[in-house]
């Protein structure tokens, strides 16, 4: 059966895991969203010029897999040579940061197209409302259209947050020691592929199931007036 | 063009499309066996599929993979002795990884398939059961030509994601266009290259199946009725 005794000891292993993980999920998560409002706002615009180009960016990372987008930033961006020889370059030849970089990019892809469903579906009530109200277009989407629409958007967003924390799994195949990078360390050492990959799955199971409650705590507070009357 | 090594960047994607298409394959079945189970009567089948989707859904595809890989090697070696064969057993990476990719998609279809279902009125398949149809009558004529429409865009979504899980497999060791390009950008010293000609594959394949799937869409809806803003 199962060997308790090398799971047991490897939980620092998977500890010191769970935080690289939250880490680098946090801090995609919240450098994608901070890119993703205004380009959702550029996407859901009228204006093609504006709409057009984000597309075209959320159209690509959307339909590539991750993996080759972390692989094009940390291996790719190698070739040239320009690129190692400028200042950015101790920052792009860290596994790191071009794992933050290639999770955030991905994640703002998602979020974008999610928030910019959002904005579209205002309803067109609101929107003349405030219009008739004398509202300017900058006070409309600070007053109306963003507080509704991210709103609305909270149970998708909550998907891609799950999606995100599945995504960051590749850190592992890029040298960092997050909670799949311990399992195959655990592995590698011991040869013991089910208790490595279980203990890691049940780490994974559990943040899910954390984050999870933490959306449905947030759409309580915020969606109440979306939830069908009991 | 690319020095060469487009043939063998091809040849790379045509395992990664096989390997797509066969889970899929797979996933279908178990996605619909899942479903029924979720909307069957007995609390046993309900309890298995609601575990299944669960777990499978709150573990990323790379960890659940290398579980299958590394220890489907271990467990089938520890069993074939016992079955009377003496030499190693090396799991096939293909076989691993469409395995993996379908127990995974499965899960998800799983849902996508259940609430489709779910989207057909129950009268629809209590008139079927009337007219002395038997179950597989009822769903082979009633329920599937009415599921897919509601199927469509989660099949779609998921098939998408599929495609693009794909990548993974270069992992666990089979020659896929990923683990190609790697190859061919470690001899060429051209990563960038190699895994931007990756990446516009991909893009060709789920930007095709978009405007397929999109097109099977318009198909199934044709009779039925839509209200424009």
């Amino acid at each position: 059966m199962l060997n308790l005794e090398v799971m047991s000891g490897s939980l620092p292993l998977y500890a010191a895991g769970t935080l690289v993980t939250l880490k680098l999920l946090a801090g995609s998560l919240l450098a994608g969203l901070a890119l993703a409002l205004p380009l959702s706002i550029a996407r859901a615009s009228p204006r093609a010029w504006l709409s057009r180009p984000v597309w075209l960016f959320t159209y690509v990372f959307r339909g590539t897999p991750l993996l080759v987008q972390l692989f094009l930033i940390y291996y790719g961006l190698a070739q040239f040579a320009w690129m190692r020889d400028s200042i950015v370059w101790p920052w792009f030849s860290s596994a790191w940061f071009c794992c933050l970089l290639a999770f955030a990019l991905n994640t703002c892809a998602y979020t974008t197209e999610m928030l910019a469903g959002a904005i579209a579906a205002t309803n067109h009530g609101e929107l003349e409302a405030a219009r008739a109200m004398g509202m300017s277009p900058v006070t409309l989407y600070r007053r109306i259209l963003l507080p509704s629409a991210l709103r609305r958007a909270l149970p998708a967003y909550s998907n891609e947050v799950i999606m995100m924390l599945h995504g960051t799994s590749l850190a592992s195949i890029v040298t960092l020691m997050d909670i799949t990078g311990a399992a195959r360390d655990v592995n590698s050492r011991f040869y013991l592929p089910f208790e490595a990959f279980i203990t890691a799955a049940a780490f994974y199971l559990a943040l899910t199931f954390i984050l999870v409650s933490l959306f449905h705590l947030a759409e309580r507070r915020w969606l109440v007036h979306l939830a069908p009357r009991t | 063009m690319l020095h060469g090594y487009l043939p063998n960047i091809l040849d790379g994607a045509t395992v990664t499309l096989t390997v797509a298409l066969a889970s899929l394959a797979i996933a279908v079945i178990l996605g619909l066996a899942g479903a029924a189970m979720k909307l069957s009567a007995s609390r046993v089948a309900r309890s298995v599929a609601t575990v299944y989707t669960t777990v499978i859904r709150g573990v990323p595809d790379l960890v659940l993979m290398l579980l299958i890989f590394y220890g489907g090697q271990l467990a089938i070696n520890e069993l074939a002795p016992r079955l009377g064969y003496a030499g190693y057993v090396d799991i096939n990476p293909f076989v691993a990884g469409v395995l993996t990719i379908s127990f995974i998609f499965g899960a998800y279809l799983t849902e996508t398939f259940r609430g489709a279902i779910m989207a057909i009125p129950a009268g629809q398949r209590e008139a079927g059961i009337a007219y002395g149809m038997s179950q597989w009558q009822v769903f082979a004529r009633i329920i599937f030509p009415q599921m897919v429409r509601f199927a469509l865009p989660g099949f779609t979504n998921n098939w998408l994601v599929l495609v693009k899980s794909t990548a993974l497999v270069s992992v666990i060791g089979l020659s896929d266009m990923m683990s190609r390009a790697g190859h061919a950008a470690g001899a060429t010293r051209e990563p960038f290259t190699f895994y931007l000609t990756v990446a516009a594959l991909y893009l060709l394949i789920t930007g095709v199946s978009n405007l397929l799937l999109g097109m099977l869409q318009k198909r199934y809806a044709l009779g039925v009725r839509t209200a424009s803003l």
